[in-house]
């Protein structure tokens, strides 16, 4: 008996989780513009999240588009939903992929469909035909950014805490490399530490404290993320440690969460580094453009990204740019 | 002569059996294992390093005077996993289970901490509502949720990790749900005080915060029959209700109090940084937590327990981190240090291994005894 009530229950929960997923089809021809938009779990990170925000804004009935929307983490759960909105005839496919593999076949199966796939955020392994457009951000380039940004700062000696995001993650190896670069290639540069704190503010705060603890000297903060900065500045406040603009320590971090731009207007922190968000308004130029029988200019989009100095930046600028 | 001289090899051997039997004693006691492993880890320091265990009194950015060095950093850093291993210990020996979501519901205590102390703005500039409601608030949502678990434990009689995984893979999306899915961060500095320090007392918060609790825990185990009734359900729940004790009652108690931990865990979590990451924040923190009832040598199928022991477990897990830190452990390899130490210590912990080790002792100490007499 028990069985076949977990057993019901778990077809009941089936059922549910394809209602919840099938939105009522329109089926006439209303001259909106069909797209499904597959993404990443948007409590993921505030990267995430003003991600779709920023979708969710763009692609709405006014603009002309009619947009079903799909999460899920994990990459078969999102072929499924490419497969689905394949059968659902929609015009576009707008896919940012969790995983980088695996998706040939799918995209094949569009390609026959007539539907038109546009990458954003990530990449994939798949071959370029595939897809008509992929926008994306360049974490190696962020990295330099942030490093010649240092470079220029003209001190003598850098001695440097950095912390790591997720190892193995994009932004971790962009972010990593272009500093492991520059240590390498210059003498008055030292790692004090380089450990991975996972994007975790409160581990941050504790390779931080240890480093103060041993009484080792350092001068910059390099960290992949602004939670992780947020928590390497507590472990400073609580040891007196001076830091920002003009002081004993320099904070750098990225993604520019608005707090994190706010700490920069205030100069408490020195540097934050861009990770856009905001794809939406490049894939709606590239589909109206393609609408016009236009194909786009570049099959890569490298986002324009920005890397903010505590000594420059405006309000504007934190209103602007801040997620 | 002779006589005298057998009674003085007598009375050695004597004492020397007493003193086997203390080190036997020692070493067959449940607390012995965390303790040792304590005391390897401060003995490896103290070779490498001395001024590990260095206190300095100085003064943090606001000018208040406050205690720095390794130790204060270990203290301060495992009190929520402290706090946590109380409540995990009970619900490992009542349930012969563990609860896996206590990561994702301290996100949830956390969030509503949060909500209620920031109200419709995510950045207030004041607080809109009294710290001590804010936390009563989170504490009975923390039960709510140790309840709902408890309930299917206890009740339904699921699996404690399936019916825990629930909230496990659901509890970090409700906790952004609760705040809309934004990053509230609260400006009053007095919010703060409960993660850090309370101006003018150099001894971090969250020290006297898991202290409170373990004296409560103390308390709640010599005055009341909580801790024989969980230990009687775990060993066999059939024949506690024989006796009369209510085993559904006793296990669906055990995660309503594991929910109080996880609300003041999660207190002091938001308070460290006045501010919450749903997807990062205590992440992990279960394993650690269930790490530390194993470190302390309880079953993990239920039954008798140490709380005392699996307390000093969550002290050298953090002792263990903060050791890596220093020791600047390369961060790729930081996963494998700490895996390697640990299966030494629950392989040590593991009672057919003391049981071998109480023996070998046994065997050793006599002729030891005797060779030292003769």
């Amino acid at each position: 008996m028990k069985k076949y009530l977990a057993l019901i229950l778990a077809m009941l929960m089936v059922v549910f989780a394809f209602a919840a997923c099938a939105q009522p089809a329109a089926d006439e021809d209303d001259g909106l513009i069909k797209v499904g938009i597959i993404n990443n779990d948007p409590n993921e990170s505030g990267y995430r999240t003003a991600n779709d925000k920023d979708m969710k804004e763009t692609f709405t009935e006014e603009n002309g588009y009619d947009a079903s929307f799909a999460y899920s983490l994990k990459n078969d759960e999102q072929i499924a939903f490419a497969q689905k909105f394949i059968q659902d005839e929609v015009d576009y496919l707008l896919i940012s992929a969790a995983g980088t593999s695996g998706w040939d076949s799918v995209l094949k199966d569009a390609q026959d469909a007539g539907i038109r796939v546009i990458l954003f955020d990530r990449t994939i392994d798949a071959d370029e035909s595939l897809y008509e457009a992929s926008i994306v951000s360049d974490m190696a380039l962020e990295g330099e950014t942030a490093v010649n940004w240092l470079a220029g700062q003209g001190l003598d000696e850098y001695k440097v805490i950095h912390i790591q995001g997720v190892m193995g993650s994009a932004a971790q190896i962009g972010r990593t490399g272009a500093l492991d670069d520059m240590v390498a290639a210059e003498d008055n540069w030292t790692l004090v530490t380089q450990q991975t704190a996972e994007w975790n503010a409160e581990t941050a705060q504790q390779i931080v404290q240890a480093v103060i603890d041993s009484g080792e000297e350092f001068n910059v903060i390099y960290a992949e993320n602004d939670d992780m900065a947020k928590g390497a500045v507590a472990a400073l406040d609580k040891a007196n440690i001076s830091h920002g603009v003009g002081k004993d320590v320099i904070v750098m971090g990225f993604d520019c969460n608005k707090w994190a731009l706010e700490e920069l207007l205030a100069g408490n922190w020195n540097y934050d580094g861009q990770c856009n968000p905001f794809q939406a308004s490049y894939i709606d130029t590239i589909i109206k453009d393609l609408e016009n029988g236009k194909a786009p200019a570049e099959k890569v989009v490298i986002m324009e990204e920005k890397g903010f100095d505590a000594s420059t930046i405006t309000q504007e600028d934190v209103d602007k740019y801040g997620i | 002569m002779t006589a005298l001289k057998n009674i003085t090899v007598d009375d050695i051997k004597g004492s020397a059996k007493k003193a086997g039997n203390f080190m036997l004693g020692l070493v067959k006691k449940q607390i012995f294992i965390p303790i040792a492993a304590l005391l390897i880890l401060v003995i490896f320091n103290l070779i490498v390093d001395p001024s590990f265990f260095e206190i300095t009194l100085s003064k943090n950015s606001a000018g208040d005077p406050v205690f720095s060095g390794y130790l204060i950093t270990i203290l301060d850093n495992a009190s929520e996993l402290a706090i946590l291993a109380i409540g995990m210990t009970l619900v490992t020996a009542a349930s012969g289970g563990q609860d896996i979501s206590v990561g994702a519901t301290i996100a949830i205590a956390g969030s509503v901490m949060l909500r209620v102390l920031c109200g419709t703005d995510s950045r207030p500039e004041t607080l809109q509502a009294p710290i001590i409601v804010a936390f009563l608030v989170c504490c009975v949502v923390s039960m709510l949720f140790g309840a709902f678990n408890g309930a299917l434990v206890a009740y339904f009689k699921i699996q404690p990790m399936v019916a825990t995984l629930i909230l496990f893979t659901a509890g970090r999306s409700i906790a952004a749900w609760i705040n809309n899915n934004e990053l509230p961060v609260i400006k009053d500095p007095s919010f703060g005080y409960y993660g850090n320090f309370i101006p003018g007392v150099p001894v971090p918060t969250p020290v006297f915060l898991a202290i409170a609790c373990m004296i409560v825990i103390a308390l709640v185990l010599k005055f009341t029959n909580l801790g024989l009734y969980t230990q009687a359900v775990g060993i066999n729940s059939h024949s506690s209700r024989l006796n009369g004790i209510d085993p559904a009652f006793i296990k669906f108690l055990t995660y309503v109090i594991l929910g109080l931990c996880v609300a003041v865990s999660g207190f002091i979590k938001v308070s460290r940084l006045s501010s919450i990451n749903y997807s990062v924040v205590a992440k992990d923190i279960e394993m650690d937590a269930i790490l530390a009832v194993a470190l302390g040598g309880n079953a993990l199928s239920g039954g008798k327990f140490n709380m005392p022991a699996s307390i000093l477990g969550a002290y050298v897990i953090q002792f263990l981190t903060t050791t890596l830190f220093k020791f600047n452990v390369d961060s790729a390899a930081l996963p494998a240090y700490k895996a390697i130490v640990v299966i030494i210590l629950v392989v040590l912990s593991a009672p057919i291994v003391r049981e071998k080790l109480s023996k070998l002792w046994k065997t050793i100490a006599p002729k030891k005894a005797a060779k030292e007499a003769n």
